[in-house]
């Protein structure tokens, strides 16, 4: 899985490249953790090329959503293919996340 | 009918995970299985090895052996998968569902992935026999 990350003002977008399984997970984490700080207001991630997500994948966007809350923020999952949202609809990701 | 039955064991631990996936999903490319429910057996079998990669075991070195079977025709199929180690005994069965009405804040982090495979597959069991747990899962297909 490759990550890339674009930053525009307060805007910030993460494209995933590939599966986000369990071991590609603590990649994102880390990305995650080192970019949404202070003076983000928005996080954008855009899933238009992942075709995977295990539960632990799913934990790391669970933890996303929890800081841009934390920051008075917003997130939104963009591009999620049909396959992948199944996943977020059956774990009730789908009620909690916002998609575009 | 078409009928093929494989094995792989490999060590119990995360660096196995795409040999694993990967054993999944040739073995399934060669059937009438559909691309969708291939992920899903997939993402399954990655969520019960990682449990076993992950606490079976404990610091000790150890193995699993995943046995898969499927038969097939054109428009219908059904797979079997068994997962076996000689860990711990653990029923990951057991542990109860998350409760994936909350919000994200509210949202524990665990229990997701078996509650996925509950979920998912048309059948999940678990034995301990002979010292080794057995976890065994079963999901059937039709082509409309």
């Amino acid at each position: 899985m490759e990550i890339r990350k674009m930053q525009e003002g307060k805007g910030l977008i993460m494209e995933i490249d590939g599966r986000l399984d369990t071991n590609a997970a603590p990649k994102l984490l880390e990305e995650i953790n080192e970019s949404l700080k202070e003076g983000v207001g928005s996080f954008v991630l855009d899933m238009k090329n992942c075709d995977y997500v295990a539960s632990s994948g799913l934990r790391v966007i669970l933890n996303a959503q929890k800081k841009m809350n934390a920051l008075h923020g917003t997130m939104v999952v963009k591009n999620v293919i049909n396959d992948v949202m199944e996943v977020f609809e059956m774990t009730g990701f789908a009620d909690i996340l916002t998609f575009e | 009918m078409e009928k093929q039955e494989r094995k792989l064991t490999v060590d119990a631990t995360l660096t196995s995970l795409d040999e694993v996936v990967g054993f999944v999903e040739d073995s399934l490319s060669t059937t009438s299985c559909p691309m969708k429910l291939t992920m899903q057996v997939a993402l399954c079998i990655e969520e019960l090895f990682v449990n076993v990669a992950s606490y079976a075991y404990e610091n000790r070195q150890g193995v699993c052996t995943i046995r898969l079977e499927t038969q097939h025709t054109d428009t219908d199929g059904i797979v079997f998968i068994e997962l076996t180690d000689s860990g711990k005994p653990f029923n990951p069965l057991e542990k109860e569902d998350p409760d994936i009405t909350l919000s994200a804040d509210e949202r524990e982090i665990g229990g997701l992935g078996i509650y996925m495979v509950k979920k998912s597959m048309d059948q999940v069991t678990y034995d301990y026999c002979n010292q080794k747990n057995v976890l065994r899962l079963e999901k059937s297909w039709h082509i409309a």
